[in-house]
């Protein structure tokens, strides 16, 4: 048991920990800022209300999400360093420059931006402040360009040489950045972001749908004004919209995904379909528990030939299965076995909301149905749960190693003590835990106070427990009492 | 060979970590003044006069980043070597940075929040001075890798340059905080720059007098004749910096402390330079020897000489609407 928590196992628990909840962070901040931009470009055009009302609304989770995405990535960009020195020697030279791009033209656009975009509006005007949010709306873009470029580049490695000293030596720049699956990564992740947040909207917008509901039918003790319902109906229809539109095309992106990793990873798909043996033709492995000791698989539920005809549209198609390689080349066939089966269950429920939306829409029905309501309800955290599963995939599926088959995980990390791993490991979790905790517990907070409606800006629930944001600060600035 | 990449790069990398410790340092400093102010309101105010904080702070992603990108060797042996005090600045900046949020979030709570924005923000200061320290009293190196135990960065010296630090940055805040506010608390502020600047010139003297003994390297860049008059001005450039500090205090100017804090950093920045080029790792590895395939360097050097010079246009630009707003 000792052994099992060596410094390295330990090394890559902290980074698989930081790293794993750092992700849901920016996947929410990438979705959201793209939907303030919108919001408030759409004000800036309509004039109407209804969509600064959501602007301020969501604006104030976003202010709380962005910290935790900011301060988690700091510490994600000094980890390489510390845990993983062999590691950033060797892959630095052409990690390091992608990386140090992204914090210029992204990093520091989100943040510069990001003060004139939460207290500025009053500053600067409307058109300027409506700059400022895209340019954070931007920033996050630029940002996933560059992560999913280095870690794309870590999966299909290309446009390098290796010199003496084992360091790997940038040769062609447009072959590192654009490399095989690069831009199939890109598109997975930015869809997932702009899904899980759509999720997020949605499933908020059906809270306060059901509230609103159930007090029109029930007591005349209704919290919410016209206003509010308005822009409830407005951000749960467009966060469906997003649904109906973008699951398919994920579903799309994700076969077109599974296919790019087939041809460069084959070891990874052997894991995710389950087959310890070549497989021709083979079948799709809907449910096993793998033995990875045995080299097999309990308890299978396999349909035949579909899994050929997935990846390799054909009906006998080969699948190689993990045995072709030797063992300590393949990865652990469990955790991106099952993790895959959890993105794609997801998946399959996330297209049942957005189908299910659009025959209501056709209905007419879209904000009445309870149980539709509900089933929002429940997705909410679909989405982030989905971009975790796929993490697990796409990264324990790549092992045993860290530039996948030129650099082993052993061979990466630095020369530390059990001791000292452990320790930061432990301080981590606990900081993260309570920290985030807290954090989550605020955004939980205001999720369920719901938009305030301008109309009748005297809403009790959304102005007493918590004054906005903004005219706090102004508050303070000129020196009022800031109890509101 | 008429144009030096390696150079260039350690001198825009020593510009990076420069603007991180002028930018953060002012908002860390804030930071650390937390406890003397008595009343929830100056708090408040305290804290909405560094809401850009974030945007100062990538400044040490960009510094960690530069490293990892253009000095490889010096990032594998350096950050494994002050893992402890790296690791503890990290939690320090993650702690403040989620507080300073929640304060809004929960006003009920402000004591606490506020008491952990000043545990973190002294934390990442004291760490950022001995991870400093540290750097300068040398690394244990063998085979291009670190060689030393988990707790060798933590001597006397580092402990003392952590405080010094920790005093230089909340020096820096209360000019800063001159500058952002009026009325009673620019008047606590005026006040704390006297203690804190006597403090500051002790502590000044007390790593400028210790440092050229850590090792005979560093005294005889500053003792042995002629060199000594090259560096000669930094120390006299130093000490009118420290008399304008004092000077604009007594006159009550708003601008003027804030500069000669900067002009103290920025000398003593110079000194601690003059101390260690041409190394990386004091001592052992010298800018070429950690340096990056000139590939990497030559790919990222245009984009970073094009867009710095935009980033520092529009975080002053943020730094400037938000001026305008606490002065009207």
């Amino acid at each position: 048991m000792m052994e099992f928590f060596d410094a390295v196992m330990l090394a890559r628990m902290q980074f698989a920990f930081t790293v794993g909840f750092h992700i849901i962070f920016p996947a929410f901040s990438i979705g959201l800022a793209s939907y303030l931009a919108l919001l408030n470009g759409l004000h800036l055009y309509s004039q109407k209300n209804v969509y600064l009302d959501l602007f301020n609304y969501w604006i104030k989770i976003f202010a709380v999400a962005f910290v935790m995405g900011v301060v988690s990535g700091l510490v994600m960009s000094y980890e390489f360093g510390t845990n993983w020195s062999v590691f950033s020697f060797k892959a630095g030279p052409i990690i390091g420059p992608l990386m140090g791009y992204e914090v210029m033209t992204a990093f520091f656009l989100e943040a510069g931006f990001l003060g004139v975009m939460l207290f500025g509006r009053e500053r600067v005007g409307p058109k300027i402040h409506f700059f400022a949010t895209l340019m954070v709306a931007i920033g996050t873009f630029i940002s996933a360009f560059w992560i999913l470029s280095v870690n794309s580049w870590m999966q299909t490695p290309a446009g390098y040489s290796i010199n003496a000293a084992g360091q790997f030596v940038p040769e062609d720049w447009i072959k590192i950045i654009f490399n095989p699956s690069f831009v199939y990564r890109l598109v997975h992740m930015v869809f997932a972001a702009y899904i899980s947040t759509a999720l997020v909207i949605a499933s908020v917008g059906a809270l306060h749908l059901l509230r609103l509901n159930k007090s029109a039918v029930g007591s005349a003790a209704g919290t919410f004004t016209q206003g509010s319902r308005q822009a409830v109906c407005l951000m749960f229809s467009m966060a469906l919209w997003i649904l109906a539109i973008l699951v398919p095309m994920q579903m799309e992106a994700g076969d077109q995904h599974g296919l790019n990793t087939f041809k460069y990873q084959p070891k990874k798909i052997a894991a995710i379909e389950g087959h310890y043996e070549d497989a021709k033709p083979a079948g799709l492995m809907i449910f096993g528990i793998p033995d990875d000791k045995n080299r097999k698989m309990d308890y299978a539920l396999e349909i035949p030939y579909l899994g050929s005809i997935i990846l390799t549209h054909s009906l006998d198609g080969e699948i190689l299965g993990m045995d072709t390689w030797p063992r300590d080349e393949t990865p652990p066939m469990a955790l991106p076995f099952f993790a895959f089966r959890i993105m794609v269950g997801l998946g399959v429920m996330m297209f049942i909301l957005g189908m299910w939306s659009l025959w209501l829409r056709h209905k007419k029905t879209l904000y009445e149905k309870t149980w539709f309501l509900k089933y929002a309800l429940v997705m909410g955290p679909a989405g982030f749960i989905a971009v975790l599963s796929g993490w697990v995939v796409t990264e324990v599926g790549r092992q045993p190693y860290t530039v996948y088959n030129l650099l082993h995980t052993t061979q990466s990390h630095s020369l530390l003590n059990a001791a000292t791993v452990g320790t930061t490991l432990v301080a981590f979790i606990t900081v993260y835990f309570v920290l985030f905790g807290i954090g989550v517990y605020y955004i939980l907070r205001l999720m369920n106070q719901g938009p305030a409606g301008s109309e009748l800006a005297s809403t009790p629930v959304t102005q007493s427990k918590n004054a906005v944001y903004g005219s706090y600060l102004q508050n303070v600035g000129k020196g009022d009492s800031h109890e509101s | 060979m008429n144009l030096d990449i390696t150079l260039i790069w350690g001198g825009l990398l020593a510009f990076v970590v420069l603007a991180y410790i002028i930018f953060d340092g002012y908002d860390l400093g804030v930071g650390i003044l937390i406890p003397l102010m008595r009343s929830d309101q100056e708090r408040a105010q305290m804290l909405s006069s560094v809401r850009l904080w974030d945007a100062n702070e990538t400044w040490l992603v960009l510094g960690g980043g530069g490293l990892f990108a253009v000095f490889p060797l010096a990032y594998s042996i350096i950050f494994p070597a002050l893992y402890l005090p790296l690791i503890g600045m990290l939690l320090s900046l993650v702690i403040r940075g989620v507080v300073s949020e929640f304060r809004w979030q929960n006003k009920q709570s402000a004591m606490i929040w506020d008491s952990l924005f000043f545990v973190g923000s002294f934390l990442a200061a004291c760490f950022q001075g001995m991870i400093l320290g540290a750097l300068v009293q040398g690394i244990q190196v063998v085979d291009h890798a670190y060689a030393g135990g988990p707790l060798d960065w933590l001597t006397p010296f580092s402990v003392m340059t952590g405080i010094a630090l920790a005093l230089g940055y909340s020096l820096l805040g209360a000019t800063w905080l001159v500058l952002k506010t009026d009325g009673e608390l620019q008047n606590k502020a005026f006040s704390l720059i006297k203690v804190l600047g006597s403090l500051m010139v002790l502590m000044v003297g007390v790593v400028s007098l210790w440092t050229p003994f850590l090792k005979q390297d560093y005294l005889s860049r500053w003792f042995a004749w002629p060199q000594a008059i090259y560096v000669l001005p930094v120390p006299l450039l130093l000490a009118a910096a420290i008399f304008i500090l004092f000077r604009a205090v007594n006159r009550r100017n708003t601008w003027v402390p804030f500069v000669a804090t900067i002009s103290i950093f920025l000398l003593s920045y110079i000194g601690l330079l003059i101390s260690i080029f041409p190394y990386v790792v004091p001592d052992t590895i010298t800018l070429w020897e950690a340096a990056a395939p000139l590939s990497s360097q030559k790919f990222l050097l245009p984009g970073t000489l094009i867009l710095v010079p935009i980033i520092l246009i529009y975080t002053t630009y943020a730094h400037w609407v938000f001026l305008k707003e606490e002065k009207a």
